[in-house]
């Protein structure tokens, strides 16, 4: 994407040295895409890349490629639990990351 | 470089922690009441743990320097238990007049159930009825897109709620929005693993400017970070942001929403 077209939600009021935002995040970011593949490889390996939250994580990545802005907020969406009502009791437990569909 | 710690649990850290933040330039700490590791079986727990928080806590900053502050509710982890959440409810305001106390929270919802929202909806009452302000805290992962509407759509809808006196905390790229067009404040946790980064917290502020925001570390006994506020500033130096600019997110920003309660002193707006 060209420096002189800011995606939409882009603020008004930057630091002038766009440049710089490349060059600091490139390798932390990078390496967390690694992670990313490894993992998928390691479940894949450990026969268990049909759990939901593994089937949630590569329908999620799709935002990643798909040329669209607001890639976090998409993200973080396509975990999330869909449903709007209170739930009628607790499990007790903990979240867990990703939705759980009914029957996964 | 001075900044506010708006959001931690100090119960859980040691006091080297305390010294780390003044030597990073932090000028108070707030502390919400917050879930102790385990679940307390009676009220009479709570009301020990109120006075560690009001009392033992702020003596335990002083030695430092550091100005204290709490605030008070059965948390939402504990909420499942309404018999219990009366009780405790029953506590608080006689722990309201303390010196040290800026109101209500971290309440709000932990696994979005219809008791959480019960006792979420007790809490609202409490806080209005006291004039009160309130710190709330919104779930976790795949819960806190739900959880923050279920969390809006009670605080819009009691009448004595302004929602210029409720932050709504731990909000991510997919709840920020919201809870900022409804009127309330937001605030930012950084975390190592979960909620958010020093590089995000800095994008959602670029993206949604930073009028009614604050960032905070929630540090507690689990994988946190009492330094990722100051860390958040070097992530803003990094990219260029001026020292006025992040003066007013670290510090201006929590002292203006703080400094509704007459009882937060410290320092001054601007
Ligand atoms: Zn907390």
């Amino acid at each position: 994407m060209s420096s002189a077209a800011p995606s939409p939600g882009t603020p008004t009021v930057l630091p002038a040295d766009r440049q710089k935002i490349v060059d600091l995040g490139f390798v932390p970011v990078r390496a967390k895409l690694i992670e990313v593949a490894a993992f998928l490889d390691r479940v894949e390996r450990y026969g268990v890349a049909s759990d939901y939250r593994c089937v949630a994580m590569r329908a999620a990545l799709s935002a990643l490629a798909d040329g669209k802005p607001e890639r976090a907020r998409r993200i973080l969406e396509s975990f999330s639990d869909p449903t709007t009502e209170p739930d009628a009791v607790s499990t007790g437990k903990a979240a867990y990351g990703a939705y759980r569909p009914p029957g996964a | 470089m001075r900044y506010i710690e708006p959001h931690g649990h100090m119960v859980s850290r040691t006091t080297d922690d305390y010294q780390a933040m003044v030597i990073a330039g932090c000028q108070a700490v707030c502390e919400p009441a917050f879930w102790a590791g385990y679940d307390r079986s009676s009220a009479d727990g709570f009301r020990d743990y109120f006075r560690q928080i009001t009392e033992y806590e702020p003596a335990r900053a002083a030695k430092y320097k550091l100005p204290h502050y709490c605030w008070l509710c059965i948390n939402p982890k504990e909420a499942e238990d309404l018999a219990l959440a009366r009780d405790v409810l029953a506590l608080i305001p006689e722990f309201l007049a303390k010196p040290t106390v800026l109101g209500i929270g971290e309440i709000g919802l932990n696994r979005n159930t219809k008791n959480e929202m019960k006792v979420l909806e007790m809490h609202v009452d409490l806080a209005v009825k006291h004039n009160q302000l309130i710190l709330v805290h919104t779930p976790h992962l795949e819960d806190k897109l739900k959880g923050t509407k279920l969390i809006s759509d009670v605080l819009k809808s009691h009448p004595g709620v302004k929602p210029e006196r409720v932050i709504i905390d731990h909000v991510e790229e997919h709840t920020i929005k919201r809870v900022l067009d409804q009127g309330f404040w937001a605030g930012i946790t950084l975390y190592p693993d979960s909620k958010s980064s020093p590089p995000r917290a800095v994008d959602m502020i670029e993206i949604c400017g930073r009028e009614r925001i604050w960032m905070n570390s929630a540090c507690d006994w689990g994988h946190s970070d009492p330094l990722s506020v100051p860390k958040a500033c070097l992530e803003m130096r990094a990219r260029g942001y001026s020292e006025e600019f992040i003066d007013q997110v670290v510090y201006q920003n929590p002292v203006r929403f703080l400094s509704q309660c007459p009882k937060f002193k410290v320092g001054a707006a601007g």
